[in-house]
């Protein structure tokens, strides 16, 4: 372990420059955490103004405020924006602050390949946004990206390949650098299994990454080729099939829907404890059920095109196999109630959003579990239900325990309590509006509404006038967010080195905030 | 520098470029599921060994119903109709029919067929002896062409299946296969 601490002896260590310059050349994980975290919030504001789009253009039937082209656009771009421009990187700057902390690390072990990571993605959104005002106007296929129809995009085609190889090469870059820190730069005395939840799922996650962002750049590199340079992988007439795009793509998205989610079950997994002042309840069962659901994950893929027409037999396996993975889920659902079972609890912002994390995404795995009956799915597929299913799962799930994190860990970052008057505000308002959006979705998706549509027949009417209310509701209530997030920046009730009463793990033992490096001398684990 | 980071980060990067490969491999992969199985229609090959000759004497009086279906693409000026549009054929035995094929254009052009049988299940069990799919069809300007089908469909065919459709889709391979005009 004596690398460990030549890590934090770079040559340019005394060297810090000021201004713009220090975040532009900057491998530290702290600084490159940060960077990270307001991304998300930059682009959550961004997907959530399109959101707000979508939903003012469908608060009443009819064709009112956009044209059916740009709201495609805008629903295309939404998904693009929230899956990989918020939730993957806010759990990467999550990652990037908090796994070296928690395991006892100098730093995160590639620095520089970190910082190429961060700063791919500024220039990845910029030219994914940039194809809204190119000639055929921005991507309107869906996020999914289906050929045949996706081929016809006008001039944005290549600019959405392109940023999309960029957003994964940045992914991956940043999950080799989380597994070189867990497996190499552990404090001694940090066995697996002493690890906490957060690195645990975060490791975990980084290996779904590795294994799946290749097979999505190779899947949108052959509908580049298959656009511009004449092969027929999904064309027919060349003997391709369409359908075997759905494959390749879902063989890449479904684990894709846990990378979004793992993560969230680490933060859970380390709030809880905390405010209920007890143990985590069956750690170890915790981290094999991650594991089984990372597994799962790989074999599930077809339930997302139950319709496409598959052999009985397939239906049946993946049915099955997607029923499956809610074993190990409810392995950790039950886990978690039962760390709170007894506890004395307390009910600070931090653990408000983790409880709200169960109970909301608890009902949107339900609602999974009834999409992946396939007699069913075939009444539900493409309809509003799926769009509260996943919706349930990404909002109050991943959005949620992002959200929860960043309340849990921003004194420790800042130094500074944030304002928790505000914070519950914020907690009560963004739940009371999450479900005003997205329950009604379930009664309009049951009866018949198609997703991806700018308008819609007039039985729909009330319940979208009520979504529609939601989300304004739900938007305006993050800019709270954000003020909250910038007034415990710049100051506010200095927090303790241990911050919660009943925070355990090597992080609390640091200042807050702790020291630009830390752990230049390896912890002690006892 | 750091020895075992760049290890690990080498190994890793290794598992990516396998992934990598391992989407192009679905495409090989997913053709040879599709054979195996009639995934997505498609059907039986010329070479395909077919299923053990029919018994005479034990052939019972059961008559399916074959529908041929022919379309163009979208941007194909082709005019192509099955001469029959339906047969009734006893499995077990060998058919004959033509499909007519037209070249509107006042071009050479190069066309090819895709077939697909509904339902999926039949599609193993129709087995195609001749058959114009998968080969390029030129035509001269405002050439004719009758192109054979010879078939038979298998007594292996499902007793719930009693009407089956075999329908071309012709594009225009003109570009691919180098028979452009002018």
């Amino acid at each position: 372990m004596s690398e460990i601490a030549a890590d934090a002896h770079d040559d340019h260590h005394d060297y810090h420059p000021s201004g713009l310059w220090r975040w532009v050349t900057t491998t530290n994980h702290k600084d490159i955490g940060t960077l990270y975290l307001w991304l998300a919030m930059i682009m959550f504001f961004i997907g959530g103004a399109m959101a707000l789009v979508i939903r003012t253009e469908l608060f009443s039937p009819g064709l009112q405020f956009v044209d059916p082209q740009f709201f495609n656009s805008m629903t295309t771009l939404h998904a693009l924006v929230m899956i990989f421009g918020v939730v993957m990187p806010a759990f990467t700057g999550l990652a990037n602050w908090q796994i070296p902390l928690m395991v006892g690390a100098t730093d995160m072990a590639l620095p520089r390949l970190n910082n190429w990571s961060f700063w791919i993605l500024p220039f990845a959104f910029t030219m994914l946004l940039s194809t809204l005002f190119m000639d055929g106007g921005g991507p309107a296929g869906g996020w999914t990206l289906y050929p045949p129809l996706t081929l016809q995009t006008g001039d944005a085609l290549p600019f959405v390949i392109f940023s999309i190889h960029f957003m994964g090469m940045s992914s991956i870059m940043g999950a080799i650098n989380v597994i070189a820190t867990i497996i190499n730069m552990r404090a001694p005395g940090m066995h697996m299994m002493k690890m906490p939840l957060f690195v645990w799922t975060w490791l975990i996650t980084a290996f779904l990454l590795i294994a799946v962002m290749p097979v999505l750049a190779g899947g949108v590199t052959m509908l580049l080729t298959d656009k511009f340079f004449g092969t027929s992988f999904f064309n027919a007439a060349g003997g391709g099939d369409p359908v075997m795009f759905q494959h390749i793509f879902w063989f890449f998205g479904h684990p894709e829907v846990y990378i979004l989610i793992l993560p969230s079950f680490g933060v859970v997994s380390s709030i809880l404890p905390t405010f209920s002042r007890k143990p985590l309840f069956g750690y170890s069962s915790m981290v094999y059920a991650t594991a089984s659901i990372a597994f799962l994950s790989f074999v599930v893929w077809a339930h997302h095109m139950f319709t496409v027409g598959m052999p009985l037999a397939g239906e049946l396996f993946f049915m099955f196999a997607t029923m499956l993975i809610a074993v190990p889920t409810g392995v950790k659902v039950f886990n978690w109630v039962a760390t709170m079972w007894r506890g004395s609890m307390t009910f600070e912002t931090p653990m408000l959003f983790a409880i709200g994390f169960i109970i909301m995404f608890t009902i949107g795995g339900f609602s999974g579990l009834m999409l992946a009956i396939v007699p069913a799915d075939f009444q539900y597929h493409d309809s509003y239900f799926v769009v509260a299913h996943f919706h349930y799962v990404l909002v109050p799930g991943s959005i949620f325990a992002i959200m929860a994190a960043v309340y849990y860990w921003l004194p420790k970052w800042t130094g500074n309590h944030y304002p928790e008057r505000l914070g519950k505000w914020h907690f009560w308002l963004s739940t009371i509006f999450v479900n005003l959006t997205f329950f009604p979705m379930h009664f309009v998706g049951l009866a018949g509404m198609p997703r991806r549509i700018p308008d819609y027949a007039l039985q729909f009417a009330d319940y979208n006038m009520l979504a529609s209310v939601g989300a304004f509701g739900f938007g305006f209530a993050q800019l709270l967010f954000l003020y909250i997030v910038l007034v415990t920046i710049r100051g506010g009730e200095k927090a303790t080195d241990r911050v919660w009463e009943g925070a355990e793990g090597l992080e609390w033992t640091l200042p807050s905030p702790p020291p630009y490096h830390s752990f230049t001398t390896p912890p002690v684990i006892r | 520098m750091n020895h075992p980071h760049r290890r690990t980060a080498i190994r890793l990067a290794a598992v990516c470029v396998l992934m990598l490969g391992f989407s192009y491999a679905l495409v090989p992969l997913y053709d040879a599921l599709c054979d195996l199985t009639g995934l997505s229609g498609s059907t039986g090959n010329l070479t395909q060994a077919a299923p053990a000759a029919p018994k005479t004497g034990t052939a019972i009086e059961r008559q399916v119903t074959l529908q041929f279906v022919a379309n163009v693409d979208r941007s194909m000026p082709w005019d192509i109709r099955p001469d029959q549009f339906e047969m009734k054929v006893q499995p077990g035995q060998t058919y004959q029919t033509v499909f007519h094929a037209y070249n509107r254009t006042a071009r050479p052009m190069t066309g090819q067929a895709v077939p697909s049988v509904a339902p999926q299940m039949a599609a193993p069990h129709l087995i195609k002896q001749e058959c114009f799919c998968f080969t390029s069809q030129p035509l001269e300007a405002g050439e004719r062409v009758e192109m054979p089908l010879i078939f038979r469909v298998s007594e292996r065919l499902p007793e719930t299946i009693e009407t089956l459709t075999l329908s071309y889709t012709f594009f225009d391979v003109s570009q691919t296969s180098g028979t452009q005009s002018s």
